[in-house]
């Protein structure tokens, strides 16, 4: 499979990025490629810095060293020699609408309707015509088994449908890459299953995904790669055989032992 | 009935062991004899007191229906209310503006909006509305005008009670705005939406949940403190009521007359703030 660039399949490459908070050094030299149309599921314990990485993919977090590209771009900054200049807000904001995020707490507008959480983004960010995204928008809901509350608001929906339409709401811009943090997280156990099918869905039709998630039978069953971080680091990845089955770390071996 | 009530404690085993008898038992609410009786004593008191004042002679309730729908006081409570309306909107606008510095990333925008917050705050209005009634002494010209033509009292009424409001709106939008969750920024970020989209689209509805009950307070306060421009002769309602009784000396009931008028419109005030506390309650557990 080729992309547009033509030179390289990787949809995200990541090169030695480091990213602190304060005196705490959060991620400590990560490298990482996400090829085109596979999933990466990123495993590890709390405090490891996953959801940081998630977010500097999207630059929602800024890096301190080292650089990003989705799709053959920089996210936040446009490279001049070897130097990086910040983008102006507007230009991160439009390759941002490239990039899917699904937040752990939904984080869906609670003031807008289902559909206008989903319509919001085509038509502010991306300038389509209104009635073209109702239309869009619509579908997803269809895709996400949520046709019938398109007119609910998200506090009348069980924590299961609203991440649905946190995940249709991501799809509204038609992203290259969906990230999701920890989607699961904050549902009742019996509301799993039902946002874990819409995701393996995406994952059937060739969706580029990055998953952070605890749920090891789905990163056994979707993922292409198993990715387990620690304080900072990517301890190791490859296949889901051999990383959830062989690990070849000690530390692997422990944070499974706990979460399995 | 009473029978019952009295040999229940007693024997609280009996009814409570056997199932059959849980239809049959009434439940009978205790009697709250002391709060008749405080309320008995209370409408007495405002029996004695309306009597008062219906019946004393001085309050003079034909000359209050007199004036009170003479043009001078209809003119004086036109004012008041545009007066009101045109502070709150300005004093709102500037307000937001103010907020929006003071959760700024920038330092020295941060200070100026502390700085002006603190500054109205901390004088009264009456003395900042002389000030800027007497400003002409410290810039007799503006732009080659001479700042009295250009400053009459009713312009420097409004320049000063929208002054004064804006600090307090300030604060009660920035409130408004740090009530809102930071995943909603960033979930509106993650999107694409600019800066202004996210705050007018997705915070400020949002905010506006925590902003209209004070901004309603404050909406009925800045209608009842316009009455301070009477000060600087600005005809409003109160204004317009103390021109008559200095010519008749009439002062009682052409108080009242201003009394009932700002009764009237800011019990009118709190019905709406009601309904619009209410539309801003959309797809959150108050709704209906
Ligand atoms: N905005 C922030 N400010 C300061 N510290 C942060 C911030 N975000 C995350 N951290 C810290 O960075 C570390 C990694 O956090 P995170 O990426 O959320 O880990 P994970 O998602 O793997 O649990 C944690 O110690 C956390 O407290
Ligand atoms: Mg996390």
């Amino acid at each position: 499979m080729s992309t547009t660039t033509g030179t390289t399949d990787a949809m995200v490459e990541i090169r030695s990025v480091h990213k602190s908070f304060g005196s705490v050094e959060v991620l400590r030299g990560i490298d990482l490629s996400v090829r085109t149309g596979e999933v990466t599921v990123v495993l590890g314990p709390s405090g490891s810095g996953k959801s940081t990485l998630l977010r500097t993919i999207n630059h929602l977090e800024k890096v301190d060293r080292g650089w990003i590209s989705v799709d053959g771009t920089l996210v936040g900054y446009r490279r001049d020699g070897d130097k990086l200049y910040e983008l102006p807000e507007r230009e991160v904001l439009r390759r941002r609408t490239r990039i899917g995020f699904v937040f752990q707490n939904f984080n869906l507008f609670p003031h807008l309707t289902v559909l206008e959480n989903l319509v919001e983004a085509p038509v502010a960010a991306l300038g389509r015509p209104k009635k073209e995204a109702v239309a869009a928008a619509e579908k997803l809901l269809a895709r996400v088994g949520l046709a019938d509350r398109a007119t609910a608001y998200s506090r009348q929906l069980s924590g299961g449908q609203q991440q649905r339409v946190a995940i249709a709401r991501a799809l509204a811009l038609e992203p290259k890459l969906l990230l999701f943090d920890e989607p699961t997280s904050a549902l009742d156990p019996e509301l799993v299953g039902e946002v874990l099918d819409v995701i393996k869905d995406l994952a059937l039709q060739g969706t580029t995904m990055i998953v952070v998630t605890h749920e090891i039978g789905f990163a056994r069953e979707v993922a292409d790669t198993v990715v387990f971080m620690d304080e900072g680091r990517i301890v190791e990845q490859g296949a889901p055989g051999d990383v959830l089955d062989r690990p070849a770390h000690e530390r692997t071996r422990a944070f499974l032992s706990k979460v399995l | 009935m009473s029978a019952q009530t009295d040999t229940l404690p007693q024997s609280p085993p009996a009814p409570l062991a056997k199932s059959d008898g849980a239809d049959r038992l009434r439940i009978v609410p205790a009697r709250r004899t002391g709060q008749w009786t405080a309320a008995v004593a209370v409408l007495a008191l405002l029996a004695l007191v309306l009597n008062s004042v219906i019946r004393n002679d001085a309050f003079q309730w034909d000359v209050v229906a007199d004036y009170f729908t003479t043009a001078a006081v209809l003119r004086g409570l036109g004012l008041t209310l545009w007066l009101t309306a045109l502070v709150m909107v300005l004093g709102f606008a500037l307000g937001t503006l103010l907020a929006v510095l003071r959760l700024s990333a920038n330092r020295v925008l941060r200070s100026v909006g502390w700085g002006y917050v603190w500054l109205f705050r901390s004088t009264p209005i009456l003395v900042q509305l002389l000030f800027w009634f007497n400003i002409g002494a410290l810039y007799p010209q503006i732009l080659g005008v001479r700042t009295v033509n250009l400053l009459g009292p009713v312009t420097v009424a409004v320049i000063g009670l929208t002054l004064h409001e804006a600090a307090y709106a300030a604060e009660v939008v920035r409130g408004g705005i740090l009530s809102v969750e930071r995943g909603q920024i960033e979930a509106a970020q993650s999107l694409g939406l600019g800066p202004w989209r996210r705050f007018h689209r997705i915070v400020l509805p949002q905010a506006m949940r925590s902003i209209v009950p004070p901004a309603g307070n404050m909406l009925i306060g800045t209608l009842k403190g316009t009455s301070i421009v009477s000060i600087i002769a600005v005809q409003d309602l109160l204004y317009s009521v103390q021109l008559v009784y200095h010519r008749t000396y009439q002062v009682i009931p052409l108080l009242l007359v201003a009394t009932i008028w700002y009764a009237v419109v800011t019990s009118l005030l709190s019905i709406v703030q009601h309904y619009v506390e209410r539309h801003y309650a959309r797809g959150t557990a108050g709704a209906r």
